[in-house]
């Protein structure tokens, strides 16, 4: 290792012109990221930049199309996460990955633990070196401990102690804050100062400009998967680095809408959640797209799980069309209106020991039964008329669904909820995942729909498509509404520094 | 199954059925004559009507290991109300033990949907609990068949158009199955709840109720199944349908009914809980040991299970065509 003679403006890792490609879409295109020992590197950019597929490349999970990565100045390529760590490379995930059954010091060393003379796990070593790895980080626990004691931020420790003992050098960090408390944000941050004054080369990944301000020393900016630019913290301000992120060619385009909306057919009103979110009322309108801007965590998910009656509220009301709704489980909610269509693939995926017809009709069975019988025909009437609407390919709907498509699953899926001829649909992440070419098919359905009268939430983290599709935007953040957005004042800059709490939202908080 | 396709696996298991038949005729004509394969039948009965029951219930991702013991201690809470008051007309036994059953059934299925405890935890715990109970109301002492009233021993053997009432019973269980899972949306949810619980939950179908119902079901049939059983061998004591249950989940597993939930048909349950009684009654004809018996049952099971596995995994692939590009 030639660490020691490397000098401090060298890069541990420098990628250079990485590309990476899916199906149908350019993850990373020839972008560049530079990690330097003793420093904090931020990387910016939007949902969908390709944070974390460089994450996955780094740490050896992803193998790149094209492009180098050297380290220490020498090329090389990773076949397996194994290569990556072995090179000094270790991440900290969103979802740090556990086992809640072990001691602190077995999920430190797990995969890796000393071993006696005989091959056995050398229990004293362990513990020993777990003691002296979690006084380096100043952790306040036993490396004894069971980790189902700990609390998420104890856990991040663990997590963090675990990369220390493979001898990283280079450390990335995933949102590392997102499930933290202030206390223990501050507590992080020492122990990322800790890290740097070791010399370990730190990439921050978060979406929150406070931090990235507080404790990086350079930042690099990607967008749609593109490298923006890349510099020192203290040569930036906050406006210039959104700018950097958001700043975007219109490269979309969003289905033309008549946004002339009717009467208000949903109004939500002191919703709240004694641990998730507080205080959420807005109306929505016949035919309007209503969207709902946020950082991960922000609470949107929780509040529609809410609203569609899968958890419960601890206070608040709901009126559609005038009468007020008592929601205590999903069936209220088809039966008020209102259907859902969760962000998971899985969740909200189709039902695949049932064929095509059965399907569409499983919410609305209540419709297409007479005197608690079924009525076949009339369930095959009823799908046949969404699944032309949708131009759904099936050889025919006795089919079982899982021999078709995943476009066409989907298409199912969303047969279903139109099946129960409902008031208001809510979209959560509607295009997470699928490419450019589908996107737009999705976006134009949802025009379509809003067009024919129903009333569309939509909860999306992608700002183009915020913005390209929704007549009003509502941004959470921490739980709560902190603003809506409508009209000219709708940019990828005010959506940015809500969300994220830039500026005059800032002392809001504070007060 | 309603319209579908032509139901593949249990075309191979009826196959499998006639080859076996044919089989035995070969060595033992009589085996297959008309009047044999009727009283084949009627000892098949409970085994089918029990796996209508388990049927429901591994469709939603359960399982339940009491119905044995849910059957001895109805059988024998009949039993001693007929000796308590012989008068009691049969009626009322069938409705006591359909309800008991049910009870039982449905502390199963409470324990599963209230308390999120595991099916196989909890059934495994009732199970010994029903056998236990059998023993503190009986003192451990059989009922025997002079005990009983005649007309008690007597229902399940009477006989309509040639077949005795008992075999009737699993006709109707068959036919009351059937419509239910084609046509009433409770048969669907069973689907809905074991292929895709999420899914489930955000259509309105409220997961821990559906198996619920599941259990109460499976229990139904169970002490119904307990009245038939006494009352066919004239006897009730503790070990009775000792192990039985496994019996029943056998034939689900042989008749496609998936463990992983969400897949099986009437058709598949009946005809894996004849399969197994053919199996059993045939072997000791043809003169081979019982212990070929256990080993044939198993076979069947591993070989039908590992027919469902290849059927299901051809059809993973698709969904996971794009979902590496999520991130």
């Amino acid at each position: 290792m030639n660490e020691r003679i490397a000098p401090a403006n060298t890069a541990v890792v420098s990628m250079d012109d990485i590309t990476k490609t899916f199906p149908g879409v350019k993850a990373l295109d020839r972008v560049r990221l530079d990690l330097y020992p003793g420093q904090v590197t931020a990387l910016v950019g939007e949902n969908g930049a390709g944070k974390s597929t460089t994450v996955k490349i780094l740490t050896g999970i992803y193998k790149p199309d094209g492009g180098t990565i050297r380290i220490d100045g020498e090329a090389v390529k990773f076949t397996s996460p194994n290569d990556a760590s072995d090179a000094g490379i270790t991440a900290i995930h969103q979802e740090t990955v556990l086992f809640d059954e072990l001691s602190v010091a077995e999920n430190i060393f797990i995969g890796h633990a000393p071993r006696t003379k005989m091959g056995l796990i050398d229990k004293g070593a362990m513990h020993r070196a777990a003691r002296t790895l979690l006084e380096e980080i100043g952790a306040p626990f036993s490396s004894h401990t069971p980790l189902r004691d700990l609390g998420i931020a104890s856990k991040h420790l663990v997590a963090i102690a675990r990369a220390l003992s493979v001898d990283a050098r280079v450390v990335i960090m995933d949102e590392p804050t997102a499930a933290l408390s202030h206390k223990e944000i501050e507590e992080l941050y020492a122990l990322v100062e800790t890290l740097k004054a070791q010399g370990k080369a730190i990439l921050f990944i978060s979406h929150k400009f406070d931090e990235i301000f507080r404790i990086a020393d350079r930042y690099t900016v990607f967008r749609d998967g593109a490298f923006v630019g890349d510099g020192m913290i203290a040569d930036i301000d906050e406006s210039a680095l959104v700018t950097m992120m958001v700043g975007r060619s219109i490269d979309q385009i969003f289905p033309v809408r008549n946004t002339d909306t009717g009467e208000e057919v949903l109004r939500v009103e002191g919703y709240a959640h004694p641990t998730e979110f507080a205080d959420i009322g807005f109306s929505l309108k016949r035919g309007e797209i209503l969207g709902f801007y946020g950082l991960v965590g922000a609470g949107r998910s929780e509040f529609m799980q809410a609203l569609f009656g899968i958890t419960r509220p601890s206070a608040g009301t709901c009126t559609i069309n005038g009468t007020a709704r008592t929601i205590h489980s999903p069936a209220d909610a088809v039966d008020a209106g209102i259907v859902y269509v969760p962000e998971d693939r899985g969740k909200q995926g189709a039902i695949i020991g049932l064929p095509i017809f059965q399907n569409i009709t499983l919410p609305s069975l209540g419709r297409t039964s007479r005197k608690g019988f079924l009525q076949l025909a009339e369930e095959f009437a009823l799908a046949r008329e969404y699944s032309q609407r949708l131009d759904l390919r099936a050889a025919s709907l006795d089919q079982d669904v899982g021999n078709l498509s995943g476009g066409n699953q989907q298409k199912v899926v969303i047969a279903k909820w139109l099946a129960t001829q409902p008031q208001v649909i809510i979209l959560d992440e509607p295009t997470k995942g699928i490419d450019i070419g589908s996107k737009a098919a999705v976006h134009e359905f949802m025009a379509e729909l809003a067009a024919q009268g129903l009333s569309v939430i939509m909860v999306s983290s992608e700002i183009p498509e915020v913005i390209g599709m929704s007549d009003r935007v509502i941004v959470m953040r921490d739980g709560r509404i902190v603003a809506e957005i409508a009209g000219d004042a709708l940019t990828p800059e005010t959506l940015v520094r809500h969300a994220a709490g830039i500026g005059e939202t800032r002392t809001l908080e504070e007060a | 199954m309603s319209m579908r396709s032509i139901p593949v696996r249990e075309l191979i298991l009826g196959g499998a059925i006639l080859v076996l038949l044919a089989l035995i005729a070969g060595r033992f004509p009589d085996f297959v004559a008309p009047g044999n394969l009727a009283n084949v039948f009627n000892d098949t009965a409970p085994l089918i009507i029990l796996a209508l029951g388990q049927m429901v219930v591994i469709m939603t991702r359960c399982i339940d290991l009491s119905v044995a013991a849910n059957l001895a201690l109805t059988g024998m809470v009949v039993a001693m109300l007929n000796v308590a008051v012989p008068w009691l007309p049969i009626p009322v036994i069938l409705a006591i033990a359909v309800l008991l059953g049910a009870l039982m059934g449905a502390v199963n299925g409470l324990l599963v949907w209230k308390l999120a405890i595991p099916p196989i935890v909890v059934t495994l715990g009732t199970m010994t609990i029903f056998r236990g109970i059998i023993f503190l109301i009986s003192d451990g002492k059989w009922v025997n068949s002079h005990e009983m009233s005649p007309a008690f021993t007597g229902f399940p053997r009477a006989e309509i158009f040639g077949l005795p009432v008992l075999s009737w019973t699993a006709i109707a269980a068959i036919l009351v199955f059937a419509v239910m899972m084609a046509r009433t949306p409770l048969g669907r949810s069973f689907f809905a709840v074991g292929g895709n619980p999420h899914a489930a939950v955000y259509t309105g179908i409220d997961v821990g109720k559906t198996q619920f119902l599941a259990f109460v079901l499976s229990g139904a049939l169970a002490g119904l199944t307990g009245y038939l059983w006494v009352a066919r061998y004239a006897v009730a004591y503790v070990d009775i349908a000792g192990g039985f249950e496994l019996e029943v989940v056998a034939a689900c597993v042989i008749g496609g009914i998936s463990i992983a939930g969400g897949v099986g048909s009437v058709a598949g349950a009946v005809l894996g809980a004849i399969f197994l009684g053919v199996v059993k009654n045939a072997l000791p004809v043809v003169n081979i040991s019982p212990f070929w018996q256990l080993a044939i049952s198993g076979s069947a099971i591993l070989i039908a299970v590992a027919f469902n596995a290849r059927a299901g995994r051809a059809k993973g692939r698709i969904i996971l065509k794009s979902a590496e590009a999520t991130s």
